[in-house]
């Protein structure tokens, strides 16, 4: 029983160092790509600016926090997958991968999980440099809202990744799978609460959004961090069952791709 | 010994999208995509013992590639029976798994940004290797193939012969004794090539691996297979020794002539089939029962310095067989 555990964690471990060194080798890459998640920074101007010209329910700094909330969190729950795995299906590299003892998702899984740390610094550089910006906007969130954020943003990027990669699978029968998750990704970038805090949503829009996964990848963490009114419980569950979901059809996909692609000839 | 790779009437057909060229084709592609059966492999059936390096033989587009990828696992057979260590390939059970390894010339598994070692402690992760099995390994098979330096440069970095070594000790770490070797020495010059089929004749002593190889270089099969498969056209047409194959399709010589002043190709041409001609030195194939009837001809007709009788080269011979192929066997069958 033991045996077993203590190889699945030695496997994780390497992984997870050698995907690590592997994304520090683009260090340089790192800075732009953290950069290219400055969106949130940028939309956070424009509501700021908003909010001082009329009240919308959240104040000038509310919205400061916010927005910082969001950029941390699409820093931690960046996904490429898609693009990974297609290009693996192309070049045969996932075949190379099938005759491995280890289902080929883990790898994508580390890689991405090591990026994160790989990340880390540049993020916490670039958030340094706005609270020099705003230093009225800073904030120490209580040590229970951290522990409840670190939870909730694993969570936000297994969902995205688990959700990512179950459209990678479409790769077995098209061409370029990124055009669903390129499709997909308005809906990500409106409902999320990436352009606007659901607080700004009709309310019955946002009642039917939070029955999506949507607000669980961005706008549940952000708030969490911020220390709004959210239902915990309840997000938390909604986000297990997206989890749940999208991981059963990913593993259906699979096994239907893998038939096709041994069909078309590996 | 049981075999560990047995055949039984294999076959594999592939759908194939057909499209019309222009702009009518494009459409009816659009919105009718039309598929064609294609053969790619047909009622092939063999066995391999333990130990043994066998060639697989054939022209491109012939069946091996995907002959060896149902070894493997990779795809699964139309019809037929395929075992591999006792194994059913498309099971890809873990035990099946540890077995074999599968090696492309043309493809790579190695991180390319990393050096090669990072490559190979993902492999020892995967296939649960213990750290200092892993040292002890790593030390020996890089030994056997002279990469030691190298590990700790980026894979990027290497010379397409270093890389191809690397790709063989990533291969090899799990140490399988049934490996499938898609052209291991593609594009690598005649030192590297010659160092991969050391190194594999190596490993198959010390381990005894099971080999099963294709490669374009007749060198590589002449140097380590002493039965060779042919394929062509999703047929098996030949399964026996090298030695046979070529006795078998080479009742001929090869005479090469150095001649005392350079000759028109037409007067040689005149005397016997000749094949080539460099300055003065002029290489004819004439058939057995011709030799010595052209040689004498020869020294009689021009005057002549040296004179060398060989075997054709095997490229030669492998060549007339395919030829003779295309006579004996049938055209792949098309269904719609």
């Amino acid at each position: 029983m033991l045996k077993p555990l203590r190889a699945s964690v030695r496997t994780a471990n390497t992984l997870l160092s050698v995907y690590y060194a592997y994304m520090v080798e683009y260090r340089a890459e790192l800075l732009l790509w953290v950069l290219s998640g400055s969106l949130p920074l940028i939309l956070m101007g424009v509501w700021v600016e908003a909010s001082r010209q009329e009240d919308l329910g959240l104040s000038p700094t509310e919205f400061i926090r916010y927005f910082l909330a969001v950029f941390l969190v699409r820093q931690f729950s960046v996904v490429w997958v898609i693009w990974e795995f297609e290009r693996e299906i192309v070049e045969g590299k996932l075949s190379f991968r099938l005759l491995q003892p280890l289902d080929p998702g883990w790898h994508h899984f580390a890689s991405h999980f090591a990026e994160r740390f790989a990340r880390l610094p540049f993020a916490m550089v670039l958030l340094g440099f706005f609270f020099l910006l705003y230093p009225q906007a800073f904030w120490v969130p209580n040590p229970g809202a951290i522990m409840f954020f670190v939870v909730a943003v694993a969570l936000a990027f297994v969902l995205r990744f688990v959700m990512q990669y179950t459209f990678a699978m479409l790769a077995f029968w098209m061409e370029r799978a990124n055009a669903i998750e390129q499709f997909w990704f308005l809906f990500y970038l409106f409902l999320s609460g990436l352009i606007a805090p659901l607080e700004m949503f009709p309310p019955v829009l946002r009642r039917v959004v939070e029955w999506t996964p949507f607000p669980y990848m961005i706008h549940f963490p952000a708030s969490l961090l911020m220390g709004t009114q959210v239902q915990v419980a309840r997000s938390f569950g909604i986000t297990l069952v997206w989890i749940a979901v999208f991981f059963v059809l990913n593993r259906l996909l699979w096994r239907k791709g893998l038939r096709r692609y041994s069909g078309m000839g590996a | 010994m049981s075999p560990i790779i047995t055949v039984d009437d294999l076959t594999k057909v592939y759908p194939v999208a057909v499209k019309e060229p222009g702009m009518k084709g494009t459409l009816a592609h659009f919105f009718r995509r039309q598929y064609r059966n294609i053969v790619a492999v047909q009622d092939v059936s063999f066995t391999i013992e333990p130990g043994e390096i066998v060639g697989f033989l054939g022209p491109n587009g012939a069946g091996k590639t995907t002959t060896l990828k149902m070894l493997t696992g990779l795809i699964h057979p139309s019809s037929g029976q395929v075992r591999v260590a006792d194994q059913v390939p498309f099971q890809r059970r873990e035990a099946f798994l540890r077995t074999i390894t599968l090696v492309m010339g043309q493809k790579q598994q190695l991180l390319w940004d990393l050096p090669t070692l990072d490559s190979l402690r993902i492999n020892a992760a995967v296939y649960n290797i213990p750290d200092a099995e892993f040292r002890q390994r790593v030390g020996e098979l890089a030994d056997m193939l002279d990469l030691q330096a190298q590990l700790t440069q980026p894979v990027r970095k290497l010379s397409l012969g270093q890389r191809m070594k690397a790709e063989l000790l990533a291969a090899l770490l799990h140490r399988p004794t049934v490996l499938f070797l898609d052209e291991p020495t593609l594009g690598l010059d005649v030192n590297a090539q010659t160092s991969v089929r050391d190194f594999l004749r190596t490993y198959n002593h010390a381990y005894g691996a099971t080999v099963l190889l294709t490669s374009h270089y007749m060198a590589d099969i002449t140097a380590l297979c002493k039965r060779v498969l042919m394929i062509y056209q999703g047929r098996l047409i030949y399964d026996g020794s090298l030695d046979e194959l070529l006795e078998q399709f080479s009742p001929c010589r090869e005479i090469t002539v150095e001649l005392a002043r350079e000759r028109s190709p037409l007067d040689l041409e005149a005397i016997a089939p000749l094949q080539s001609l460099n300055g003065r030195v002029a290489h004819f194939i004439v058939p057995q029962e011709k030799l010595t009837y052209t040689i004498s001809r020869l020294l009689a007709e021009v005057e002549v310095i040296d004179l060398t009788i060989t075997d054709p080269p095997i490229e030669e011979v492998i060549g007339r067989v395919f030829a003779s192929g295309t006579v004996s066997s049938q055209e792949p069958q098309d269904g719609a």
